[in-house]
């Protein structure tokens, strides 16, 4: 089938299996490799994105679903020139340790940053669940209250 | 030899009588003198309660009318992992809802369930725990159902397609199919209406 969507502010028509997960059209298709395959279960967020600001486990997302939906990876979260603030704080806070969840833990944390402005440690706990096997929690959880600060001060 | 006849015949009348009668009274030969209920497709109201409560407290409709503010899941009914919570309204947290990993339907690569709205029960629903009539104590008080109606209710229970999930459940995280409840959608949804139409009688249990 033809689907057809808006991805980081360009519009694209795909034609794939309607039950082809999202997360292999925005790698395989598209292009974009910032957004992972980690255990394609919808279990450890790797490959979380916003469908229409809202973070989704995109392998577990079926392509048909995305039908007239505005879609934003990593890579379009913010440019070289203007990070968005999680992505600022993540640098700051020198978070990675090899890398490879990150993507997802800053999609889902940019999410949470619109509900929930100025975020608790339980609400990072809460809703933050991905799963990072070097455990960069820690380092994480720091750039989130720094992202939300530094999100807050561009308001 | 005429009151010979009239023996035979009186005898054979009585035959008859005997072998048509029974077969007119008993056409499906299983001891009931009349036309039953069953036969006309409307089942008592103890045997329809039975089969929509198979259903109903079955893990497919119970793991998502938790006691607490965590869904269950699997078939041993363990708490949701990675902490996941009903939130305000029963479709998750602010930034991890429900429809983060759920979609409208099972998704048979990943293993992850899908129905429309799929969501937690209220906690005024919650069933874990209860016995079959304090379900249907709790599914006609509507201080806790909603405020629904019986007629509402029967809706919920036989055309929602979240709670009509339960008879095409996927397939689990390793490709194995999800246990389905012991009725049939078909005999569940004829259950549920003729327990209404019943006047909805919970019995003594």
């Amino acid at each position: 089938m033809k689907v057809s969507f808006n991805i980081n502010g360009k519009s694209q028509t795909v034609e794939a299996e309607e039950n082809t997960p999202l997360l292999w059209v925005i790698r395989d298709v598209l292009d974009l490799k910032g957004t992972k395959f980690g255990c394609g279960k919808a279990a450890c967020g790797a490959c979380t994105i916003h469908v229409d600001g809202e973070a989704v486990r995109s392998c577990s997302f079926a392509v048909k679903y995305a039908e007239g939906k505005n879609i934003t990876t990593i890579e379009g979260l913010g440019t070289a020139d203007n990070l968005h603030p999680v992505q600022q704080a993540w640098i700051e806070e020198i978070v990675p340790q090899c890398g490879y969840c990150q993507p997802g833990f800053m999609m889902a944390t940019a999410a949470m940053l619109e509900k929930i402005p100025d975020p608790t440690d339980e609400d990072i706990d809460n809703n933050i669940i991905n799963v990072c096997r070097c455990g960069t929690y820690y380092r994480m959880r720091k750039a989130i209250h720094r992202a939300a600060a530094l999100k807050n001060t561009n308001l | 030899m005429k009151r010979a006849t009239l023996h035979y015949l009186l005898s054979l009348l009585c035959m008859l009588v005997l072998v048509f009668g029974f077969a007119y009274a008993d056409p499906n030969s299983d001891g009931t003198p009349e036309v039953s209920a069953e036969a006309e497709g409307i089942q008592s109201a103890d045997a329809a309660f039975d089969q929509m409560m198979a259903v109903l407290t079955h893990k497919r409709c119970v793991n998502c009318h938790p006691s607490g503010d965590r869904p269950r899941q699997g078939e041993d009914s363990h708490l949701h992992y990675f902490e996941v919570s009903r939130g305000a309204d029963g479709h998750g947290l602010a930034a991890l809802q429900c429809s983060t990993c759920h979609q409208e339907t099972n998704n048979l690569q990943s293993g992850v369930p899908g129905a429309p709205h799929w969501h937690l029960a209220p906690r005024s629903m919650a069933w874990e725990g209860l016995s079959r009539t304090e379900i249907a104590e709790s599914m006609l008080d509507p201080e806790r159902n909603g405020g629904r109606s019986l007629e509402e209710i029967v809706h919920h229970l036989t055309e929602d397609d979240l709670v009509l999930w339960a008879f095409e459940p996927g397939v689990d995280h390793e490709g194995i199919p999800r246990e389905k409840p012991p009725v049939s959608k078909e005999d569940y949804i004829q259950a549920v209406k003729d327990w209404a139409a019943a006047g909805a009688p919970i019995p003594a249990e």
